[in-house]
């Protein structure tokens, strides 16, 4: 028998019992050698890179108006220029600020709601559960995008209108997972354990709990933040956002209000859209890989 | 190993889990034989590999593991060498399995009528009236009215929804049934039907068995023959009763005295230390025939005491 | 029968929570509203409108308790006001006029993509590391990642405006009178066909790659195991004992997202200018027209809880487990 060959016994005899943590550098690890994650990582570091120095990259301040009115691509205006003479470049550059921040600050903090619903209803249990699940289910129900324009509708307008009501309509599917995911995880034996020799609440819900799904969490966050950015630019387009500020999704406003589309302009509305789908295919592909690298059944099995 | 009509040879079955940079024998050259109408008992803890050796007779292992034999032979027709349409017509019909859990083996959106019809329209090409009527025939041979082809798994009990699965298994009159841990999920009043079900049934039709189990009381009643398997290999060979009375290997007499006595004085339970276990799982060796149709792996020390 | 009560309750429960919703949400503003409408409006606000505004949004001094019982009692009464952009036209008017085109937008694009996506799901699970496997979900999660609203533009603007393959706006032309005859069902067909395809590109990928990773968790069962046991051709296995079990999860989720679809519908509406209730919501949000706004709210509301209870139906339907007696 070779070095390489264990028998079933050394296995058999060697495990102590249900495994308490799943080592997060072995997440780390699993990720950078996935092609889908890191394929999208890269995406995100880029684009992270391009909100921060766009003051100093952009060519252009994007809202400066000029003559320069509806140029297509060039050498002068990479992205070419709006109807109102805007470089299409600065635009797109100076948009990702406010995307991504408000994206990402959206997420987290649809993440967090997630987890403190997830994970009082676990700990508690019966009526607090109940009472949660109630709650989170009928922001579930209710259609979030009536639900998000009415809001606008009515709140004055600003970025902080924004994130407010896209948090309100956008927590409730964070808390479902993590609610589910917390209570399996209250069940196992470990955590009664925890309870059983007298560990207080606050220490079972943080150090026993979450960390056993911080995978879960993971996929939450990046599911919430595809949301805020796609939310964003959404009721941005309808005009509901702050239209004074620069973003990809008060581009796309400008861009269909002034009629770019109608004539043929089509570099006005092309980047900025093509942004969000980069960005949020990038997350979508870093969540693909989470899924997998945790869930072994999902790996594509390796022919031969 | 007596010579009347075998009808299942094994020969050095190896089945390797391959994991990326690990390997895992799962079963490691096993080798044994199961005559016509013979009764064999698979003995062992969870994790010595018997439910392997299992699937892997019924091809039921997947990629990435890897079976190799250097024969698996059922009737002389070499189970390995099966592929598709081949290998589908010849499972059910010539080798049955029976497995641990009945609840998780029936489907749970099919009423059992519907499941046991299954069989029949797949093997037998029969219309959907006559597969009713033997599935009806099929239930009332283990003792569970009729008019249950109506019901769904999980309106069943545990005992009722075990005895479907027999019913299942014996449908087409294979020739081999391999049970693997059929009473362990059941409470002892039910086992205790499920195995005089069994009894019954395999002396009805003559069928052989591969009876795999971690309770050897309950094997010793059944089995004509048993085999001890620990890590992966085959450490004791001997029929049932010699097992019982006089069992050569250390773990097997482990396995036996892993259950206390229910009167008596008392006694430490006699366990193997992590030294033996380190010491074996290293290599337990061939077979040696001690007494004859007595085959037992010499241990380390070279006694067998 | 207990499960659906409970749910039927339950969204009782999600529906007046939204009526509520929707009656604080106007006391709750910040600022005068009938001020900034008067201010918006320029003037041109007639007396009648001012009124109905201060009636509507409680600004007329009747306490708050039974505004909110008259509020209660006009919505289920069918009472939802009168527009105010266009006045004098009951809400419940406007509302019967534009809900039909929704309806058939979103219904259309909803059955292709959830046939098509869990039929490709399916087979997808089914032939692991396939091309189907592998190439199809990375893709359709891409062009789901772009905003429904873009890809119609994109789309309007290749097939519609550059190539003149389909029209532009609204869902027919009006040189046709609404009618059962084939010209008019044809031209309604081409006005419908961009905003519908666009719907389902979105939205296609994330009900194929539910099915698929439900299926996958499915073959794991010991039942798979146990059909190929028997012997069952693939086939069969697939159909009558994976995806048939695979099914019930992909059912929920489809409840669940009938939300997301809906906005998804919506913002199509707005970019084609399909005149339907996405596009009205928009005006009247625009002219800041209140009761329209909240009429619709409503409406969009109870339409997604009904179509819940329905899946709840055809769920209690396909899972025996869930007919306790």
């Amino acid at each position: 028998m070779t070095a390489a060959v264990t028998t079933v016994s050394q296995t058999a005899a060697g495990s102590p019992g249900p495994t308490r943590r799943r080592k997060p550098r072995s997440l780390l690890r699993g990720l950078l050698g996935n092609r889908k994650a890191m394929f999208g990582l890269v995406l995100l570091v880029l684009f992270v890179l391009l909100a921060l120095l766009a003051p100093v990259i952009s060519p252009a301040d994007p809202s400066q108006i000029s003559d320069a009115i509806s140029l297509p691509p060039s050498a002068a205006h990479w992205f070419g220029t709006t109807s109102s003479g805007q470089d299409v470049l600065a635009l797109t550059l100076w948009g990702s600020r406010s995307s991504l921040l408000v994206g990402f600050g959206v997420g987290i903090a649809a993440t967090l709601i997630g987890i403190v619903i997830g994970m009082l209803s676990a700990y508690f249990g019966k009526i607090v559960d109940d009472l949660l699940s109630l709650f989170t289910n009928i922001f579930l129900l209710i259609p979030g995008l009536p639900l998000l324009v009415v809001l606008a509708a009515y709140l004055p307008p600003g970025q902080g209108t924004v994130a407010i009501v896209l948090i309100v309509t956008g927590w409730a599917g964070s808390a479902r997972v993590l609610r589910a995911q917390a209570l399996s995880i209250r069940g196992k034996d470990f955590v009664a354990a925890a309870v059983v020799t007298g560990e207080g609440a606050l220490r079972v819900m943080f150090r026993e709990i979450l960390p056993n799904m911080a995978s879960v969490v993971m996929t939450t966050f990046l599911g919430c933040v595809i949301f805020g950015i796609g939310a964003q630019a959404g009721l941005e387009f309808l005009g509901l956002g702050d239209t004074s500020t620069v973003s990809w999704g008060t581009n796309l406003y400008w861009a269909s209000n002034n009629g770019s589309l109608m004539t043929g302009n089509w570099w006005v509305f092309l980047p900025s859209g093509l942004c969000i789908a980069l960005v949020a295919f990038g997350l979508a592909m870093v969540n693909y890989a989470v899924d997998e690298i945790t869930n072994p059944r999902l790996r594509t099995r390796r022919k031969g | 190993m007596s010579n009347l009509n075998t009808l299942l040879d094994i020969k050095n079955l190896c089945v390797t889990y391959r994991g990326g940079a690990r390997e895992l024998r799962a079963v490691d050259g096993v080798s044994f034989s199961i005559a016509e109408g013979e009764v064999l008992g698979l003995a062992g803890e969870s994790g010595c590999g018997k439910s392997t050796v299992a699937n892997a007779i019924m091809r039921l292992l997947k990629p990435p593991t890897e079976i190799t034999a250097d024969a698996l032979h059922f009737e002389q027709r070499d189970l390995l060498a099966l592929e598709g349409r081949k290998l589908r017509s010849f499972r059910w019909r010539e080798i049955a399995m029976v497995f641990q859990s009945a609840m998780n083996s029936l489907n749970p959106v099919l009423t059992v009528g519907e499941q046991l019809a299954d069989v029949f329209t797949t093997h037998e090409r029969m219309g959907r009236r006559e597969a009713r009527d033997r599935s009806a025939d099929l239930l009332r041979l283990v003792d569970i009215d009729p008019g249950r082809l109506k019901a769904y798994p999980h309106q069943l009990s545990g005992g009722m929804r075990q005895r479907v699965v027999i019913a299942m298994a014996v449908a087409l009159r294979p020739k081999l049934l391999i049970m693997d841990e059929p009473t362990t999920a059941l409470d002892v009043v039910v086992q205790q039907e499920i195995m005089a079900q069994i009894k019954g049934l395999q002396r009805q039709f003559g069928f052989s068995v591969l009876f795999i189990s971690h309770d050897m009381s309950l094997m010793v009643e059944l089995s004509d023959r048993i085999g001890v398997m620990y890590a992966g290999r085959l450490v004791e060979m001997a029929p049932a009763r010699t097992i019982f009375t006089r069992p050569l290997h250390p773990y097997t007499n482990a396995l036996m005295n892993a259950f206390p006595p229910l009167s008596g004085p008392r006694v430490e339970l006699t366990a193997l230390d992590d030294e033996t276990r380190a010491a074996w799982s290293s290599h337990i060796p061939d077979l040696t025939e001690a007494t004859p149709g007595h085959w037992v792996a010499p241990t380390p020390e070279g006694s067998h005491a | 029968m207990r499960y659906l009560l409970r749910n039927l309750g339950f969204y009782l429960i999600a529906f007046w929570t939204s009526l509520t919703l929707d009656f604080l949400m106007p006391r709750m503003m910040p600022g005068d509203p009938v001020s900034r409408m008067l201010a918006q409006s320029q003037g041109e606000l007639q007396p009648d409108q001012v009124t109905q505004l201060r009636h509507l949004l409680g600004l007329d001094n009747r306490p708050m308790w039974r505004q909110y019982l008259s509020f209660v009692h006009d919505v289920f009464t069918g009472n939802l006001g009168v527009s105010i952009s266009r006045f004098p036209t009951p809400v419940t008017q406007v509302i019967g006029s534009e809900i039909g085109w929704t309806l058939l937008l979103g219904g259309t694009a909803l059955l292709i993509a959830v046939i098509a996506g869990n039929l490709l799901g399916v087979l997808a699970a089914w032939r692991r590391g396939g091309a189907l496997d592998s190439v199809f979900p990375p893709l359709l999660v891409f062009v789901g990642s772009f905003p429904y609203f873009w890809l119609a533009m994109g789309a309007l603007y290749l097939f519609g405006l550059t190539l003149g393959w389909f029209p532009l706006n609204h869902a027919y032309d009006v040189t046709f009178t609404p009618g059962f005859s084939a010209g008019f069902i044809t031209n309604v067909i081409s006005h419908l066909f961009l905003p519908a395809v666009t719907i389902v590109l979105v939205s296609i990928g994330g009900w194929m790659l539910g099915m698929r990773n439900t299926m996958i968790a499915t073959e794991a069962e010991d039942y798979i195991t146990m059909a190929e046991a028997k012997g069952l051709s693939p086939r069969r296995i697939m159909f009558r004992y994976a995806a048939r079990n695979a099914l019930l999860p992909s059912v929920t989720n489809f409840g669940l997202s009938l939300g997301f679809v809906v906005g998804g519908a919506l913002l199509t509406e707005v970019v084609f200018a399909y005149p339907g209730l996405g596009y009205q919501l928009l005006s009247a949000v625009q002219a800041l027209d209140y009761p329209l706004m909240q009429g619709i709210f409503l409406t969009i509301t109870a339409a997604v809880l009904a179509a819940n209870f329905l899946v709840d139906l055809v769920y209690v339907r396909l899972d025996p487990r869930v007919r306790v007696r």
